[in-house]
C-alpha cells in the first residue's frame, strides 16, 4: 500500500477530517512535550471512536506500518514522538466520560479525557481523581495510563497504575481486550493491567478506561515553610516522615527555583534557601494532630518563617507557586533543560551536594524542584541556546544527574518515562538479561514492533529470537505466515 | 507427559547433597508426586537448577511454606519442588526509606516482626499462617487492611526472577516512584509460579499506626449486610480513613466489621461517627486494640477448612446483596452448608461450602453463571481433588486468555513451570 492509498483507506474510515497528510500541517505533530527530539509522521489521524481506532490498528498490522498514539502531547520524555513513514494516531477526540458509578467508585471515560475533568465531573458527589500530574489541566487520561504519571498527591495516594481499575485495549493486531477486573477486584489471570499502565504506549492503546475515584478528604491543612539551606528542609522532610506521618504531599524548592517564581509570579514567597510546602488531608481530627506535629519538626529545624494557609485561596496561592515552577524558569534563564529523576529519601542530602558540585563544574545553574517525600527530583539546567555548545554541555550535565540518582540506589525516572529521550541510559540501571526479559512482554504483545518503535529500550529483541528449541507459530504451522 | 531421569547427582553439585531429597507423599501437589525437592540457597543456584531443569525437560513446582500448594487446578507434572525456604533473609531494610528488599522465601510474619522493631509494616495481612513472602506474591494473597493499602501489585516496587531457563532479571528497583522499564513486579505478581521462580521483592512499607477502633454491627438478615457497607463506604469515613471493612455471614446471622487505625483522638471520632452511620441498621459495638485482635484473628480466616469447597468471589462492591443472594439461595436449594466471610469494601467475598458432595459442582456452576451475567469472578481456592476433577479452578475467562496464553508462551516455552495449575492451561 502505497501513501496515497493509505490516506484512502484512512479517510474511509475516518472521514476527509479525520486524515492529516499536508506537510505544514503535519508539523503541529512533530514532538510532544520534550521539543528536542522531532519527527515529522507520514500521517496523522483522529479517531472518535474505539471502532475506528480498531480499524487504524488493523489497517497499520495488514500493511506493517507503525504507529504511535498521542494524547495532549504534554510527555517530557518523547514518548509521543512519531515515527518517520508511521501513523501518529491522536486520540484527542475520544474525550467522553462514559460513566459515573458512585456506588462502587468508579468513573469510566475515554483516553482523550482531560485529567482535571474526571474530578470536576465527582466533585458535586463528594469525590475526586487522585492523581495530580502538573500537567492535569491540559493532559489527558490516556496519556497519564501510558506515562504511570505521577503528580503533587502521589506519596500518599499513590501512582495512576494505582488508580485504572481497567482497561479496554487495542492490541497492536487491531484485536480488542479487557484488562483488569474494572469494578471487580482480583480478575483471574496475569496482572496484565499492571504491566500495561506506564509501558509508555508500546504494548497497545488503551480505548475506554475504568478509573477509580476517592471521597474528598474531610480535612486538608497546608503549610509553608521556610529554611535557610536545602540540608535543614531536608531534615524537616526527614523528620516529618519519620514521625509516622504519610503526608498528602511535600514539596520542596531551592533559592534559585525561589527566585525565578518570585520574578514570575510574586506568590510572596519569605526569603530562604529552601521551601517547603507541606500538605496533610483526612480526618479532622488525626490531620490537626499530626499538623501540630509538622509545625514542631519545622521549628526544631531552624524553620525562618512559617505560613499556614487559613482558607482555600490562600492554599491554592501557595501551591501556585509551586506549580509555576517549571514554567517560571523562563524568567531567569533563556533555556532550560526539566531533568527527572529519584534517589532513596535518605540519599537527598548526598544527592543535592553532587548536583551542586556537578553545577560548578559545568559552569551552568541548576534549581532543584522535587517531590521531597518521594525522593522524586525535578533539577532544571539552565543554559542559553546562543551559547555553541550550551545546550550539549546542558544534556551532558543532566546526564550525569541522573547517574548520581543511579549511584545513589535511586531510577533514571521517576514520572516523565524513558520514551525516546532516555533509552540510552538504560543500560546503566538494567542489565540486557532484564532488558530482554521485560522484552519478552512486548513481543507477547506486540510482536512485530510496529506499536511506538524505538523507545524504552536501546536494543530492541527481535521476538522468537529465544535460544532453545525451535517452536513453530501457528499461523506459520497453517502456512499462513512464514517467518516472524 | 513423560516421567523424566532426575539428575540427582547433578543436583546436589549445584546446592549440597544435604539440599536434595526425595519426595514424599506430603510433597505431592493435587495428588500429583514429584521426584525430588530442592533447595537452593542462592538466586545463582537457582539458575543452575532451572538450567539444569530446562535441558532435562523438567517440570518445576516453586514452593516457600507450601500453604497455597492447592491453588489452581491439579498440575499436568511436577518432577521437582524447588524450595526457596534457604532462601530466607532480609538483603536491606532503610526505615527512612520506607522500603525493604527480601529473599522470597522469608516468612511474612518474621518480616512484619522485624519491621515492627522501627514501627514499620508491609501492608499486606493475609491469612495463611507462616507463608512466605514469595508465596504471597506468587499467589497475590492479601487480607482486611487491602481496603487501604491495596494488594500485593500496589506495594511492590521491585523484583528479581529466575525463569524457567534459568535466566536471571530484575526489574523495578528499591524506590517508591519509579517508571523506568515495564513494571514485571506487577506481572509475576499473582502468576503462580507459571512465568518462573520469584527469588527477590522489594516493597514500600507503611508505619504502624498507634492504636485501634474495630466497630461491628450483628444482623440477622444478609439482604443488611450489603446497605450497611455502602452506607459507611459512602460517608466522610472512606477508603484511606477506613483500614477494613468486613463482613461475615454464618447460620441465620451476620456481622459487619470495621477498623480503624490511627492516632486515639482520630480512631475515637471515627469509631463514633461509625456507629451513628450504622444506627439505622441497629446497635453496634465498639472494641479496643486488645480486644479488636482477637476478634480479627478469627474474623479474617477464611470460611472453610479442608476437605470443603472454597470459592473466592470478585465482584463491584455495590453488588454484594446479588453475591450473597446467589450463594445462600444455591446451596439452600442443595442442602449444603455456607459460610461466607468477606473483604466487603472490596467486592472480594469468600464462600465455603460444606456438607455433601452431590450438587456441590452445581452450586459453583450457578453461582458462575450468575457472575458471568452481572461481572466478576468465581474462582475454587479450595476443593477434594474429587471436586477438582469435575470443575475448573478458574472459571471462565474473558477475551485476554489469548494474550495471557502468548504472555505464557513466551517467558516459558516449554510450558515447564508448575504445568497445568493456572488458567486456560497453562
Amino acid at each position: 500500500m502505497d501513501r496515497g492509498q493509505l490516506i484512502e483507506t484512512m479517510q474511509e474510515i475516518l472521514g476527509p477530517e479525520g486524515v492529516i497528510h499536508q506537510r505544514e500541517e503535519l508539523r503541529t505533530y512533530e514532538c510532544d512535550g520534550l521539543m528536542n527530539y522531532r519527527v515529522i509522521p507520514d500521517l496523522v489521524v483522529l479517531p472518535e471512536s474505539a471502532e475506528q481506532v480498531q480499524q487504524i490498528v488493523k489497517t497499520c498490522y495488514d500493511e506493517g506500518i507503525p504507529f504511535v498514539a498521542r494524547g495532549s502531547g504534554t510527555g517530557l520524555s518523547g514518548g509521543a514522538l512519531p515515527v518517520e513513514s508511521g501513523v501518529l494516531i491522536v486520540l484527542t477526540r475520544l474525550r467522553r466520560i462514559l460513566e459515573v458509578d458512585i456506588p462502587n467508585g468508579r468513573v469510566v471515560v475515554e483516553p482523550g479525557v482531560i485529567n482535571v475533568w474526571v474530578s470536576q465531573e465527582v466533585a458535586d458527589e463528594g469525590y475526586y481523581y487522585a492523581p495530580d500530574p502538573a500537567s492535569q489541566i491540559v493532559s489527558s487520561i490516556g496519556g497519564n495510563l501510558a506515562e504511570n504519571s505521577g503528580g503533587v498527591h502521589c506519596l500518599k495516594y499513590g501512582f495512576t497504575t494505582n488508580h485504572v481499575m481497567g482497561a479496554e485495549i487495542v492490541l497492536p493486531d487491531g484485536s480488542v481486550v479487557h484488562i483488569g477486573g474494572g469494578k471487580s477486584p482480583d480478575v483471574p489471570g496475569y496482572e496484565l493491567l499492571g504491566a500495561f499502565v506506564g509501558s509508555e504506549g508500546t504494548l497497545g492503546i488503551a480505548t475506554k478506561i475504568t478509573l477509580r475515584i476517592l471521597r474528598q478528604p474531610e480535612d486538608v491543612r497546608t503549610l509553608l515553610a521556610a529554611f535557610k539551606d536545602t540540608e535543614e528542609a531536608g531534615g524537616a522532610v526527614s523528620g516529618i516522615i519519620g514521625g509516622g506521618i504519610v503526608p498528602a504531599a511535600i514539596e520542596m524548592m531551592d533559592a534559585l527555583t525561589i527566585e525565578a517564581v518570585e520574578k514570575q509570579i510574586s506568590p510572596g514567597f519569605p526569603e530562604a534557601g529552601a521551601i517547603l510546602i507541606v500538605e496533610l488531608d483526612g480526618p479532622e481530627a488525626e490531620v490537626e494532630h499530626q499538623f501540630e506535629h509538622v509545625i514542631r519538626v519545622c521549628e526544631e529545624n531552624e524553620a525562618s518563617a512559617i505560613r499556614v494557609a487559613e482558607d482555600d485561596e490562600e492554599r491554592a496561592l501557595l501551591w501556585k507557586g509551586r506549580q509555576a515552577a517549571f514554567g517560571a524558569m523562563g524568567s531567569i534563564s533563556k533555556d532550560y533543560y526539566v531533568q527527572d529523576g529519584v534517589v532513596p529519601r535518605t540519599e537527598l542530602g548526598a544527592v543535592l551536594k553532587k548536583i551542586a558540585d556537578l553545577s560548578e563544574e559545568y559552569g551552568l545553574r541548576v534549581a532543584n524542584v522535587f517531590h521531597a517525600g518521594d525522593g522524586n527530583l525535578h533539577p532544571l539546567v539552565l543554559y542559553d541556546n546562543d551559547t555553541p555548545g550550551e545546550a550539549d554541555k546542558a544534556e551532558e550535565l543532566a546526564g550525569e544527574i541522573v547517574f548520581a540518582c543511579l549511584e545513589h540506589g535511586g531510577s533514571l525516572t521517576g514520572e516523565h518515562g524513558i520514551g525516546r529521550d532516555k533509552m540510552k541510559y538504560m543500560p546503566k540501571m538494567f542489565t540486557s538479561d532484564d532488558m530482554d526479559v521485560m522484552q519478552l512482554l512486548r513481543c507477547a504483545f506486540d510482536p512485530h514492533r510496529i506499536c511506538n518503535p524505538g523507545k524504552i529500550f536501546p536494543t530492541p529483541r527481535l521476538c522468537g529470537e529465544r535460544p532453545g528449541p525451535f517452536h513453530m507459530h501457528p499461523v506459520q504451522k497453517a502456512g499462513l505466515a512464514e517467518n516472524f | 507427559m513423560q516421567t523424566q531421569n532426575v539428575p540427582t547427582e547433578e543436583l546436589q553439585g549445584i546446592v549440597g547433597e544435604e539440599h536434595v531429597r526425595e519426595a514424599s507423599a506430603e510433597d505431592a501437589v493435587d495428588g500429583v508426586e514429584p521426584s525430588l525437592v530442592v533447595e537452593p540457597g542462592t538466586i545463582e543456584e537457582t539458575s543452575e537448577v532451572m538450567k539444569l531443569a530446562n535441558r532435562e525437560g523438567l517440570a518445576v513446582s516453586p514452593r516457600g511454606s507450601g500453604t497455597k500448594m492447592g491453588l489452581g487446578n491439579p498440575p499436568k507434572q511436577v518432577d521437582l519442588i524447588l524450595s526457596t525456604t534457604r532462601m530466607d533473609k532480609i538483603i536491606e531494610h532503610v526505615p527512612g526509606d520506607q522500603i525493604v528488599r527480601v529473599q522470597a522465601g522469608l516468612r511474612l510474619q518474621d518480616l512484619q516482626e522485624n519491621l515492627a522493631e522501627s514501627d514499620q509494616m508491609l501492608g499486606v495481612d493475609p491469612p495463611e499462617e507462616g507463608a512466605t513472602v514469595g508465596g504471597m506474591v506468587a499467589a497475590n494473597s492479601s487480607g482486611p487492611r487491602r481496603l487501604r493499602y491495596g494488594t500485593v501489585r500496589d506495594l511492590i516496587i521491585g523484583i528479581k526472577v529466575v525463569l524457567a531457563d534459568g535466566t536471571v532479571a530484575k526489574a523495578g528497583g528499591k524506590v517508591v516512584k519509579n517508571v523506568a522499564g515495564y513494571d514485571l513486579s506487577k506481572l509475576f505478581t499473582g502468576s503462580l509460579g507459571t512465568l518462573g521462580v520469584i527469588a527477590e521483592a522489594n516493597f514500600r512499607l507503611h508505619p504502624i499506626r498507634e492504636t485501634a477502633r474495630t466497630v461491628f454491627l450483628e444482623v440477622d438478615d444478609h439482604a443488611k449486610i450489603a446497605d450497611a457497607v455502602q452506607d459507611l463506604t459512602h460517608s466522610s469515613l472512606s477508603q484511606f480513613v477506613l483500614d477494613a471493612l468486613e463482613m461475615r455471614w454464618e447460620g441465620d446471622r451476620g456481622v459487619i466489621a470495621a477498623l480503624f487505625e490511627g492516632i486515639e483522638p482520630a480512631v475515637e471520632a471515627q469509631s463514633s461517627a461509625a456507629t451513628e452511620v450504622l444506627r439505622s441498621h441497629g446497635e453496634s459495638r465498639v472494641l479496643g486494640e486488645d480486644d479488636g485482635e482477637t476478634f480479627w484473628e478469627h474474623f479474617a480466616r477464611r470460611p472453610w477448612t479442608t476437605g470443603d469447597v472454597g470459592l473466592k468471589i470478585g465482584a463491584p462492591p455495590s453488588d454484594l446483596t446479588a453475591v450473597l443472594d446467589s450463594v445462600v439461595g444455591a446451596v439452600e436449594r442443595a442442602g449444603i452448608e455456607v459460610r461466607i466471610s468477606g473483604h466487603a469494601g472490596t467486592g472480594v467475598t469468600f464462600a465455603g461450602l460444606s456438607g455433601g458432595e452431590d450438587g456441590l459442582v452445581e452450586v459453583v456452576d450457578e453461582v458462575r453463571e450468575i457472575r458471568l451475567r452481572r461481572g466478576g469472578s468465581v474462582v475454587v481456592q479450595e476443593a477434594p481433588l474429587t471436586i477438582k476433577e469435575r470443575l475448573d479452578a478458574w472459571g471462565s475467562v474473558g477475551d485476554y486468555l489469548g494474550l495471557t496464553q502468548r504472555v505464557k508462551e513466551k517467558f516459558d516455552p516449554e510450558y515447564t513451570m508448575n504445568p497445568g495449575r493456572f488458567l486456560g492451561g497453562i
